[in-house]
């Protein structure tokens, strides 16, 4: 057996130990056990990383997980760069934060609880990412949602939590409804559900036609889009976006590792590893730059009115996700996948540094009600400030080299609808940097506005918690510098490390436009990130009175933006209460009651009444007897005689 | 001349298996009805006694063929040539091992609760339990159906003596319904018998041709039987109120065992005996399946009553696993058999768990919990991978039955796959809020202070949560047992020709 194997299953046995003796035995020592799990996948992960920059890709199946007539599947693993950004990406955060919970969750009573989850959520990305088949990535899939399941509702005896918990797994379930019929298309296409085979056959079929419940439509095109709405679930994209925020309500460090730097963009890894098939589809390619596009415009603007810590920085990472789609959708998935890799460290930070300032604020989460805590939590204001920096794409930091790389890639790249999306992607850039320092500010600056006993407790959080900020914050900064592009590379003597590592995996188009025209675009990505810093500035700092008065002003846009465009509303209105009504009233009300039940009541009185009639001629009397007797037998002499 | 495997053991295991229970009836039956101890110690030393001899199938069945095994044969009554004959097949074999398990963990679930009558009770259980295996076994047409026959009864007692306050009502609505499906199915036999030329023997009916108009009205004849049995839509109204006033136990057998009966005898005597009305009727039976998941998936988000929901789910799971039986192709099959094992034992767990808390309780009604997760943290963990199951999640059995069931219905016919997909979002709706409303939120006052699962019900659970995991990650453990039946099946009602199994369209499409 490969030793690679381990990877995931360090931390699965992680969450054995930890769920079967963690409640009795293991109590507050619980994380030892998960730390020393996802940190030894982490070593084994480098190693990983060290092999393949070697030029190794590992592929083994490890047994027969199913088998049945013509279909078989197993429990492998395949390793390529792709695999190998994510397992560093997934390895690295999930240790820091099962660090920074140490600190986070201290005297929870659900403590070896947490950690149980946190090791089997680990189990399951590195199965999502690792696998050499579309059903073991499946099985990734659902497995990072089941923890995801556990961990927004960890503090399940709030009903909201243990709504948002239940709410994101069935949005999900939509989104893998189409999944699962793409992977159903995939077998009956190709015969098989491994990777290898699929996409290395997959060319040859780029322009054939399958009959899909009676439409002759695009193979290609097809498997594509139905493979993508599981991407849309799970990547919180327009229009199954609606669990996400909701996701807030679990432990922070959740929303860190799951909701924020890892399963969030399983989606984004899913379209980047199935680009051999996407790349045949043209239609597919758009649909994803578009809803990537969309997805990170809308968001963005919602991000702009909450209140709520939390909730922004969420529809920060939802919109945040739309940019990776937007660069999937033009081809450029490398550009996608090296922001993906940006931005879980930025955006983990970000998490972390809000989880920092709740534990300062007694779990507020009301940005309204905070102010000038810049004074009494120095790291987290200086790591959050960086971590803010480079979301907003200031130049040097993480956040601008893969930002700017897929605003560039949009631009000159191939796509029908690249300048379109590089438009609404460099509006969002605006956008981002705006509610990012809109946040800085009311948060960090200006007057503290909470209750004076908060005031009293205000604290920097204890080192375990500040290191792994620390930590991450180094990433936030220089995480960006292997994939500086090559306008800048070539004076200061570096390469687009990243471009040219995922190149065997991903490809790397080249951009159709000018050093100058690079250059230009560049330049304006840069300027509207700090113009929306300026406006933050000017808005919460200088002018202070100005949003409320803008927000009266503006009060339906106002009202429709804070109420994130009334789409929870419409699924409760649409979906939600009419499948209930149907089941009480139509159903159980009609069907079953009187239609079925009248029927299967309705048998034994007719027999009963049937038989009270027959009796009626059980007279008693020998003639009767006699009589219907002869009958009897002339009828049937008569039936005999006449055949 | 009918081909059949010798009985490799050197003793009658099947037999052994049906009568085995009957011996341990005879003995309760001679104890003292007050030495309730002595009763439920042979209740489950006999239950535990035809567990391990069942074990011997499962070690010494051979994987490799389709034809029966352990067979057994007797004349019996030879003026009508009835005849005492059993075996088994990869098809049916399993089947005698989850008779077996559960009755165990019926009776373990029983200890307590049954406070009256416990002599009667646990007669009928072990007398049930002979029946179950008769059942399985039986490939004598007239000794199946006397088995069949013969559960009833049993059947009826455990609903209408230690049932629910309705129990009555629930109980002859249960006999009667089977009763009626049952008889056109003995017309159906008879009819066979003197087509055949006086035979019962279904190994010898299954060698002959019939006409298709015969056929299609045997079908029905059949259907009438195993429809009820599923229990299909339109005919399933029987099984939510049996279900809800049912005893703990009785509710698990009916879930566990008795429901797949109607399941089996599509694939034992529909598919085999009438090959050609089962591929014409297709298209209605993928309609009643995809109608069954859906509807009864919908009228679960209503539910009040917890046994009543889980009850109109395994509506919505029996008709998945019709619409991997009728996809007729081997992913299909293969599905739907384990989907059937599958069934029986996350909802033989699901009613085993509600029977555990309904002991404290005494209240069925949903809205009478909440917050049971932090009273009763065990049982809400094992309930949580009961639930899991339930929705199919990979890694638990319900996955691996689910998924190749859509494929083999996707593939069978697109528009049954994706209709029945849908049941997968619905399931994951109602039973993520069951469990919400009974684990999760604030503690309801009514489940303050309970006491979580002791170790009694603990050992009763835990061979379900081995099996759900191992299925889920193993399955081949127990799909390998039913490769070879499956194949001689599909041949059978494909008429000779192999099946397409899921045809690969590339080759086609490269032409």
């Amino acid at each position: 057996m490969n030793s690679y194997a381990l990877i995931p299953f360090l931390p699965l046995a992680a969450f054995v130990i930890n769920i079967l003796f963690g409640r009795k035995y293991l109590k507050e020592n619980a994380h030892w056990v998960s730390i020393l799990a996802v940190a030894g996948s982490w070593v084994l992960a480098v190693m990983a990383l060290v092999d393949v920059l070697g030029g190794n890709t590992i592929n083994f199946d490890l047994y027969t997980w199913m088998l049945s007539g013509g279909f078989k599947v197993s429990v492998g693993f395949l390793i390529d760069q792709l695999t190998v950004v994510m397992l560093i990406v997934v390895t690295t955060c999930s240790t820091l934060i099962h660090i920074y919970s140490v600190g986070y969750m201290h005297g929870d009573s659900g403590y070896y609880r947490f950690f149980a989850y946190l090791s089997l959520f680990t189990f399951s990305m590195l199965m999502l990412v690792m696998a050499n088949n579309f059903l073991q990535l499946y099985f990734g899939w659902e497995g990072v949602g089941l923890c995801s399941y556990f961990l927004i509702g960890y503090y399940f005896n709030k009903k909201s939590a243990s709504d948002a918990g239940k709410k994101a797994f069935i949005v999900n379930r939509f989104g893998d409804f189409g999944f699962g019929l793409g992977i159903f298309v995939v077998f009956l296409t190709f015969g098989t559900v491994y990777y290898e085979p699929v996409f290395s056959q997959a060319g040859g079929l780029a322009e054939a036609t399958f009959n899909f419940l009676g439409y002759d439509v695009h193979l290609m095109t097809l498997i594509a889009l139905l493979l993508f709405c599981g991407s849309v679930g799970k990547s919180a994209q327009i229009p199954l976006h609606v669990w996400l925020p909701d996701a807030m309500e679990g432990p922070t460090p959740v929303s860190a590792l799951i909701h924020a730097a890892t399963m969030v963009t399983a989606g984004v890894f899913l379209v980047a590893r199935c680009s051999p098939i996407f790349s045949l589809s043209e239609t597919a390619l758009m649909v994803v730059a578009l809803t990537g596009a969309i997805t990170s415009l809308f968001a963005a603007t919602i991000g702009l009115v909450q209140n709520d810590l939390k909730r922004i920085i969420a529809y920060s990472t939802v919109s945040q996700l739309g940019y990776m789609f937007l660069a999937c959708g033009v081809g450029a998935y490398t550009a996608g996948i090296f922001h993906l890799y940006t931005h879980a460290f930025f955006k983990a930070l970000l998490f972390l540094c809000a989880g920092s300032v709740m534990h300062a604020m007694g779990g507020e989460l009301d940005i309204q009600k905070m102010g000038n805590l810049k004074k009494y939590m120095p790291v987290t204001y200086m790591t959050m400030l960086i971590a803010s920096f480079s979301i907003s794409g200031i130049p040097g930091l993480a956040g601008f080299f893969s930002k700017d790389e897929i605003l560039w890639m949009a631009y000159a790249g191939e796509s029908p609808v690249g300048k379109f999306v590089w438009a609404i992607g460099t509006l969002v850039a605006f956008l981002t940097a705006f509610y990012s320092f809109r946040l800085i500010f009311l948060t960090f600056h200006g007057k503290f506005r909470g209750t004076h006993d908060q005031e009293h407790h205000l604290h920097e959080s204890p080192k375990s918690m500040t290191i792994p900020l620390m930590l991450l914050c180094v990433g936030a900064v220089a995480a960006g510098w292997v994939g500086i592009p090559a306008l800048i590379g070539e004076k200061i003597g570096v390469h687009n490390y990243i471009a040219e590592f995922m190149k065997p995996v991903l490809g790397h188009p080249e951009g159709h436009g000018t050093h100058a025209e690079e250059m230009v675009v560049m330049l304006i990505s840069i300027a509207v990130g700090l113009a929306g810093i300026g406006l933050a500035y000017f808005m919460y700092i200088l002018r202070p009175e100005l949003p409320a008065r803008l927000a009266q002003q503006l009060s339906a846009v106002y009202r429709v933006l804070f109420n994130k465009y009334y789409v929870d509303e419409l699924y409760s209105f649409i979906i939600v209460r009419p499948a209930i009504w149907i089941a009480k009233n139509v159903l159980i009300g009609i069907t079953d009651a009187r239609i079925i039940e009248a029927v299967v009541n309705g048998v034994p009185s007719a027999i009963a009444a049937f038989s009270s009639g027959l009796r009626k001629i059980q007279t008693g009397l020998m003639q009767h007897y006699a009589t219907i007797m002869a009958t009897g037998i002339l009828i049937i002499v008569a039936i005999m005689l006449l055949r | 001349m009918v081909q059949t495997m010798n009985n490799t053991m050197g003793f009658p295991i099947l037999s052994m298996l049906i009568f085995l229970p009957a011996v341990g009836a005879a003995i309760i039956l001679l104890l003292n009805r007050a030495n309730e101890k002595a009763i439920k110690m042979v209740s489950l030393l006999v239950g535990i006694a035809t567990f391990l001899l069942s074990l011997l199938l499962f070690t010494n069945f051979d994987k490799s063929t389709h034809l029966m095994q352990f067979v057994e044969q007797h004349e019996w009554i030879p003026s009508l040539n009835i005849t005492y004959y059993l075996g088994l097949d990869g098809i049916s074999v399993l089947f005698v091992l989850l008779s077996t398990l559960v009755t165990i963990l019926c009776v373990l679930i029983s200890w307590e609760s049954i406070k009256t009558k416990t002599k009667e009770f646990f007669i009928s259980l072990l007398v049930m339990e002979g029946a179950m295996i008769g059942v399985f076994c039986s490939l004598d047409f007239m000794l199946f159906y006397i088995f069949w026959e013969a559960m009833l009864i049993p059947m009826y007692l455990l609903i209408g003596v230690w049932g629910g306050p309705n129990r009555v009502y629930a109980a002859v609505k249960f006999f009667l319904y089977t009763l009626v499906g049952s008889v056109l199915m003995l017309v159906g036999i008879i009819v066979l018998y003197f087509y055949a030329g006086r035979t019962f023997n279904i190994l010898e009916l299954m060698t002959k041709a019939y006409p298709f108009k015969m056929q299609l009205v045997l079908f029905w004849a059949f259907f009438a039987a195993f429809a009820v049995k599923v229990p299909m839509f339109p005919v399933h109204t029987w099984l939510p109120d049996a279900h809800t006033e049912a005893p703990t136990a009785g509710s698990v057998i009916l879930a566990a065992v008795l429901i797949k009966m109607g399941a089996y005898g599509f694939l034992r005597f529909s598919m085999p005996l009438l090959p050609d009305a089962s591929r014409a009727m297709t298209p209605i039976m993928l309609t009643l399946s995809v109608i069954a998941i859906i509807y009864g998936g919908i009228i679960c988000l209503a539910q009040t009553d917890l046994k009543r929901l889980i009850a109109y789910s395994s509506v919505s799971h029996m008709g998945f696993v019709t619409l991997g039986i009728f996809a007729l192709n081997t992913q299909g099959l293969e599905g739907g058999i384990l989907q059937m094992l599958n069934h029986g034992i996350v909802t033989g767990a699901l009613f085993l768990s509600v029977g555990i808390i309904y002991d404290r309780t005494h209240t069925r009604v949903i809205a009478d919990y909440g917050g049971v997760a932090s009273v009763m943290p065990i049982y809400a963990s094992l309930f949580i991978v009961f639930t899991l199951a339930s929705i199919g999640l990979p890694a638990t059995n319900g996955f691996i039955g689910e998924f190749l069931i859509l494929l083999g219905g996707f593939t069978a016919n697109q528009w049954a796959g994706v209709l029945a997909a849908s049941g997968i979002i619905i399931g994951a709706g109602y039973m993520l809020w069951l469990y919400q409303r009974v684990f999760f939120m604030e503690t309801n006052p009514k489940v303050a202070g309970l006491q979580d699962v002791n170790m009694r019900e603990l050992i009763t659970l835990l061979p379900l949560v081995i099996l759900i995991f191992w299925i889920g990650i193993y399955p081949n453990t127990f799909l390998s047992f039913m490769h070879p039946s499956v194949l001689h099946l599909l041949e059978r009602v494909n008429g000779g020709g192999a099946p397409a199994v899921a045809a690969n369209v590339m080759t086609q499409i490269l032409k």
